[in-house]
């Protein structure tokens, strides 16, 4: 910082009227005179959403809590004390909070997306998306697998990856938002400290990689793999996959510029790629995230585990094949569903294990359900968490297959047909806001399905004189089931001839955002400090040459 | 006099006729859309077409939409575009030459991890060393106790809740 400060861009220089020109300095020039610009253009119309207040503060706290544990794991492998897993238990909370605060980011950009850029989505695969994306799917990672180094005292290498891997996207992260070396839409400011900045990833990420080979010796594993069949074993596969993924994802984010630096030739990456890609291979890991409670540590039998996943198996299999009798037809779609159904149920299983066993006690199911939740919050606040996932993944499986668009030209009195809803277009207004600046057209439709008013709605296109940008704001009808959302559309000229409408479907969309709410809720609730033991420092050893065990 | 009223006739007739053929197949905004969501604005940064507001995207879709008029086929209008603005106009990188490296890239990684765990694993498997004692046992209890009782022991337990 200091250095960038210094020689490159220093963040505290003022304005100054010196003579004639203006220049930049920190102190006052002599004989300047402080440049005080009229007023600006304001913040810039696109981000004026309240998911904007908290979008830019949360990931950055997302990002930089992940120092933390980063900086504990560094300090770890230099004074040789990798292997231990003292550095994963001071800094749990601290890669929960980050962690929380970076999925909060995420989701807030999502909503903003989906409520201001006119495009009836809420992710577009943008590499400044990506950049943000990346670092949360190696902290997912991350957060999953020190739980392994805890409980068995292995994988300590990966860990030591995941972490440098997780803090270097986070530094590459914020290089591409600021340095515009990626183009993107979110390229909201420009600066000058891009190549200073990319010297510093390399340097970090290097360096570390260096510190670790160098100290691999410290980073033995405790213990071996009993069985392919085992919690560490598919915690293992989740970690290739969410690897994979954030591999396919930082290669499609980098190939545009790859791809002119080698052929001359700029090639676009868009969502098709990343469905293709990613989709897949996140649907793996939804699975992994059903069947990893229920797989014992060391080795699980493969009756048992056959035993615990019959019902929830069947049950989403019926589930699936009501869907596809009501017409489902795209197999994605309907292998979505069955995984969603199969995971929220083997998740809600082990609430329900979990009760059963209290109430063995004699405690009533709700009473049973309250103690379970206080006194395994790590646990429960993670399978909540899960639980979110879930949820999101119900939206996300609703939009990709199931949105549906039309768009038309209406005169006043005509209407849109869109999957059993009907807009008709009643009237229009003009008027200006915020002192004249903004110039707003706002059409009046009425939303009918099956004959009956639902709502009058209001979509409304702005023009901002200061700034001259355009901007289209839809209104939406929402239900647990769908969003209807209407956009006055943004290049088509609004007039006597009528005016042109687009409308989405978004078949569970809403759930995305209810998902993102358990998910918050549920890593709180596994974060808050509770009524623990303080963490013991002292390992507990005994004398290596105890070989009669325990039973002789 | 006769004349005239037949080539008047023979006009009106002409006239009415074109305007019935291109009123058989004008051609709706959804399917403008629909091809105009493959494309990606050639100006603005990372914009899908059917979305940009600006002029040259307008042009473009209005070119669509003649095209379309004209007959032609979603694969002909997306090759007209990627050879006259390049493929990087396209949404779904193509998969030749140097661009399907794209798409093989993280197959192939895939695949190589993929490798990679198994062999570690094979490798752990074969190896079995017996847990460092001392400490292991201190957090997970006596090795060596038989499968079979393992299992008869999780069993009951499952039998009880």
């Amino acid at each position: 910082f200091q250095g960038v400060s210094l020689f490159i861009a220093n963040p505290f220089e003022r304005l100054w009227f010196l003579g004639e020109e203006v220049v930049q300095s920190v102190w006052q020039p002599a004989g300047a005179v402080p440049a005080i610009p009229y007023d600006g253009q304001g913040l810039n119309p696109l981000l004026r959403h309240p998911g904007m207040i908290g979008h830019p503060p949360t990931l950055y706290l997302g990002f930089v809590g992940f120092v933390i544990p980063y900086a504990f794991a560094i300090a770890a492998l230099v004074t040789g004390r990798g292997g231990e897993d003292t550095w994963i238990r001071t800094t749990r909370r601290w890669t929960l909070v980050a962690w929380l605060f970076l999925s909060i980011g995420l989701i807030l950009g999502g909503r903003w997306a989906y409520d201001v850029l006119g495009w009836g989505g809420y992710w577009g695969w943008d590499p400044v998306e990506n950049a943000s994306f990346m670092p949360w799917l190696t902290g997912t990672a991350f957060l999953h697998s020190v739980m392994i180094q805890e409980r068995r005292g292995m994988l300590k290498v990966w860990n030591m990856i995941l972490i440098i891997l997780t803090y270097s996207l986070v530094l590459f992260g914020t290089f591409i938002t600021r340095s515009g070396v990626i183009s993107s839409v979110h390229s909201f400011a420009r600066s000058a400290i891009g190549p200073a900045f990319f010297a510093f990833i390399s340097l970090t990420f290097l360096a570390s990689l260096f510190l670790l080979f160098d100290r691999l010796k410290t980073l033995k594993s405790d213990n071996e793999l009993d069985s392919l069949l085992s919690r560490e074993a598919v915690f293992l596969l989740q970690n290739l996959l969410f690897l994979g993924i954030t591999f396919a994802t930082f290669w499609g984010t980098i190939f545009p510029m790859v791809s002119e630096l080698v052929t001359g030739e700029k090639i676009t990456v868009g969502p098709p790629f990343y469905n293709k890609v990613n989709g897949p291979l996140f649907a793996a890991l939804v699975l992994t995230m059903g069947v990893a409670p229920l797989l014992a540590w060391r080795r699980q039998s493969a009756t048992r585990l056959g035993r615990a996943l019959w019902l929830p198996f069947v049950l989403a299999a019926a589930i699936t094949s009501g869907l596809f009798l009501t017409g489902v037809r795209p197999v994605g779609a309907l292998l979505g569903y069955w995984l969603v159904a199969f995971v929220g149920l083997t998740t809600l299983g082990e609430f329900g294990k979990g009760i059963k066993a209290r109430m063995r006690h004699g405690e009533n199911p709700a009473v049973a359900l309250v103690y379970l939740l206080l006194r395994n919050r790590r646990r429960y606040g993670g399978y909540g968490v899960h639980l979110g996932v879930v949820m999101i993944a119900l939206g996300v499986v609703g939009t990709n297959f199931f949105q549906q668009e039309t768009q038309g030209l209406l005169r006043p009195g005509e209407s849109l047909h869109l999957g059993g809803y009907t807009l008709t277009y009643e009237t229009l207004r003009q008027y200006a806001l915020e002192g004249g600046d903004r110039q707003v057209t706002e059409a009046q439709v009425s939303l009918y399905r099956d004959g009956k008013l639902l709502r009058h709605l209001r979509p409304h296109k702005d023009f901002f004189l200061s700034s001259g940008q355009p901007l289209s704001i839809p209104a939406v009808f929402s239900r647990p089931g769908e969003d209807v959302y209407v956009l006055l559309v943004a290049w088509e000229e609004v007039g006597p001839e009528g005016a042109t409408f687009k409308v989405y479907l978004n078949p569970l969309v809403n759930w995305i955002w209810g998902g993102g709410l358990a998910l918050i809720a549920g890593t709180l609730f596994a974060a808050w400090p509770g009524r623990e033991a303080a963490p013991s420092w002292a390992a507990v050893r005994r004398p290596a040459r105890s070989g009669a065990g325990v039973f002789g | 006099m006769k004349l005239w009223l037949v080539l008047l006739g023979l006009l009106l007739a002409l006239t009415w006729l074109a305007g019935a053929v291109s009123a058989q197949s004008p051609v709706s905004d959804d399917q403008v859309n629909a091809i105009a969501k493959k494309l990606y604005c050639p100006v603005c940064e990372n914009t899908p077409l059917d979305v940009c507001p600006t002029q040259a995207c307008k042009d473009w879709r209005a070119l669509i939409r003649q095209q379309l008029s004209q007959g032609w086929t979603e694969a002909q209008i997306l090759d007209y575009f990627a050879a006259n603005y390049g493929p990087g106009v396209l949404a779904q990188p193509p998969a030749r030459g140097f661009t399907s490296l794209v798409w093989l890239l993280p197959v192939l990684g895939l695949a190589g991890g993929g490798l990679i765990l198994w062999r570690l694993l094979r490798g752990w498997q074969a190896r079995r060393l017996p847990p460092a004692a001392g400490v292991a046992e201190a957090r997970l209890g006596p090795a060596g106790v038989s499968p079979e009782l393992l299992d008869r022991i999780e069993r009951e337990i499952e039998a009880r809740f």
